[in-house]
């Protein structure tokens, strides 16, 4: 691959804020996020459903539904915002510069052509290149993602391949143009656990041997700790904490993280009651005046309810935004 | 059986023996072939117990469940409940003691029902009650057992969430004050942070009412964490079958071992250092099962003799089975 620029981080997203208007009123999806995303790297966007984790990654293609916009906030591709971009512009950044498969793969592929005629159709949108070569890198994108048999296989439709397969196709098709960036929604959600490890194991082989970033969106905190580099943990559509893997799952510093850490079952909490975290999932519609998470939060104080929490450094690379962390005076003043 | 079983006296609530549901697949112009979604599954469970059913998805322990509840009519095989056989006639009144929560707690719910007739549902059905005042106070003792308010009895279904609403379905199962449930993938539609309290709930219940559970999921974590023992099943067999903790820490079928190698551990320092066992290919298609051992096309230690012979279901030792030749 070319030549990167090492000083800007490769993708940037600052205060970004997406809407989407509906019957009921403007649902504020995605509500000041930002994070950075450098060269190689994965990072992964937790949350549950609601939390604004798959609008932030529909936000960066530019891919939203007709009802929804981005109406505030940069997203920096190598120090250009591409929230500016034109259409045209946009479809060169979408599949060369980043691409992005989704949760079903059945219903993200078309099920009246071929495989290989729409990665093929794919690679020609994306460069010059004939027919013949585009289906020669077509059967070479599809080895690549470890299909047996690709010469047979990519004269097959959807329907005749497995899940597993298919999401190894959406892959191949991400990936025809090396783009810098792959952005996977719940990548392995649809798919039992010994295929999911087969397609974790491909993402990570891939982005080894291409240095690409990964951006993964998903709710399952176990695919998280196996994949990402940096975590950033989504609540009600803003970031409650961002950090390196080890911070979320060691250090947490958010009341949400801790307490999703603890309602999970682990090898160390067996025998005992998980602790849930109580309530109901949040109303996007009817969001607290304050933090989103506080209705839930067992330690909520009255500032919580009243005022937004600002993030705060807690350590180098690991942000917060809870006010525990104010009254506990667990941050670290920034010059 | 044995006489045993003719006097209604077991020391387990249910037994399964050689349980078989196949079903007919138009493959072609008049032809069909039968799919073997179940192929002879055997267990016991004991009252107040609680045994996972782990698996991919077609491996059939959702058919297990509903077959086992005659929700279909089994090919082969027999059900005992407190020992005695459960049949087409009398299953009737077995309903009452064995009942089901659905994995969807959007489809399994009429929308056009209250909350409060749902859950009296079953007891209409079964007149459990006196009087009207009788079956309000039941259904309000339900909901409150299950953490639900009052004031929600006369709320339709789509004012809740989906965890509230397995609340309901679990309810709903309640109501019976049955002493066996199916639980078929009850907390898998639900979000990370409201399973643990749909988990617990089941927890709880069991240890209020002594009720036991058949919990089939495919989140090897939370079966875990729930069950007593945990059986493995692969393409309509069981392939392993032990104590949670044993079949946990040591497992012995390469299925099993490959599936728990596979489960990504919520934990960053054991994920780096976990090794893998991948497997290769998909499941085969159980229209084209492969003979012998089901597993041996994507077993590493697959030899001559697994082709040819299904492995028998054997005891390794305080009561941990496997079916394999090699392990």
């Amino acid at each position: 691959m070319a030549d990167k620029d090492k000083k800007v981080p490769l993708l940037e997203v600052r205060n970004l804020h997406t809407s989407f208007t509906t019957d009921n009123g403007v649902v504020q999806a995605v509500n000041g996020v930002s994070f950075t995303l450098e060269e190689g790297k994965t990072l992964g966007i937790v949350g549950e459903s609601g939390s604004g984790k798959s609008v932030t990654a529909y936000s960066i293609m530019q891919i939203l539904e007709q009802n929804g916009r981005i109406t505030e906030g940069q997203i920096l591709f190598q120090g250009e915002d591409i929230t500016k971009y034109s259409a045209k512009q946009m479809n060169v950044f979408r599949g060369q510069k980043c691409a992005m498969i989704f949760q079903d793969p059945m219903t993200s592929l078309n099920p009246v052509y071929t495989v290989g005629n729409q990665i093929e159709e794919a690679i020609r949108i994306h460069s010059k290149k004939t027919k013949a070569e585009a289906y020669d890198l077509a059967l070479e994108m599809l080895k690549l993602v470890g299909i047996n048999d690709a010469e047979r296989r990519i004269r097959q439709y959807p329907h005749e391949l497995s899940g597993g397969m298919r999401q190894r196709v959406m892959i191949a098709m991400a990936l025809a143009s090396e783009p810098w960036i792959l952005i996977a929604d719940e990548p392995t959600t649809a798919l039992d656990v010994t295929i999911q490890a087969q397609i974790l194991e491909l993402m990570q082989d891939l982005q080894k041997k291409l240095n690409m970033a990964i951006i993964i969106v998903t709710h399952d905190l176990g695919v998280i700790a196996q994949m990402a580099d940096e975590i950033v943990v989504m609540y009600g559509g803003r970031i409650c904490e961002r950090g390196t893997a080890d911070d979320i799952f060691y250090r947490p510093g958010h009341e949400y993280t801790k307490g999703l850490l603890h309602s999970i079952p682990r090898v160390d909490n067996m025998k005992e009651r998980l602790i849930p975290i109580g309530g109901n999932p949040i109303n996007l519609l009817n969001l607290p005046k304050g933090c989103a998470f506080c209705t839930r939060c067992e330690e909520a104080m009255k500032i919580c309810i009243d005022e937004v929490p600002q993030e705060l450094k807690i350590a180098d690379g690991h942000y917060a935004s809870c006010w525990m962390n104010v009254k506990n005076h667990t941050y670290v003043e920034e010059s | 059986m044995s006489s045993e079983h003719a006097l209604g006296s077991s020391e387990y609530l249910v037994e399964v023996e050689d349980l078989k549901e196949y079903f007919p697949i138009r493959t072609g112009f008049a032809k069909t072939t039968m799919l073997k979604a179940v192929d002879g599954v055997s267990f016991k469970i004991k009252p107040g117990e609680t045994l996972g059913l782990v698996g991919e998805s077609g491996c059939g322990k959702t058919t297990v469940g509903r077959t086992l509840l005659r929700l279909y009519k089994p090919t082969g095989g027999r059900v005992l409940f407190e020992g005695k056989e459960v049949t087409d006639k009398n299953m009737k009144e077995y309903r009452k003691e064995m009942q089901m929560v659905f994995q969807d707690p959007y489809s399994s719910l009429d929308p056009r029902m209250t909350v409060e007739d749902i859950i009296g549902e079953p007891l209409d059905v079964h007149k459990l009650y006196g009087t009207k005042a009788e079956r309000r106070d039941k259904i309000l003792n339900l909901m409150s057992l299950v953490g639900l308010n009052a004031e929600h009895a006369t709320r339709y279904v789509h004012e809740f969430s989906g965890g509230q609403r397995q609340r309901i379905g679990i309810a709903r199962a309640l109501a019976v004050d049955p002493k066996f449930i199916v639980c078929d993938e009850p907390v898998s539609a639900l979000d990370v942070s409201i399973q643990a309290q749909v988990v617990n709930m089941f927890e709880e219940l069991q240890d209020k009412l002594g009720v036991a559970y058949l919990f089939i999921a495919h989140d090897l974590l939370i079966v875990h964490h729930i069950s007593d023992s945990i059986a493995v099943m692969y393409l309509g067999r069981m392939v392993e079958k032990a104590d949670a903790d044993e079949l946990m820490s040591n497992p012995i079928h390469p299925y099993t071992q490959s599936l728990l190698s596979a489960v990504p551990v919520p934990d960053p320092e054991t994920a780096r250092k976990q090794k893998r066992i991948i497997l290769e290919g998909d499941v085969p298609s159980p229209l084209k099962m492969p003979s012998g051992c089901a597993f041996r096309t994507r077993c590493r230690y697959a030899t001559a003799r697994c082709a040819t012979e299904t492995p028998p279901f054997t005891d390794r030792g305080g009561g941990h089975m496997v079916a394999c030749w090699e392990k």
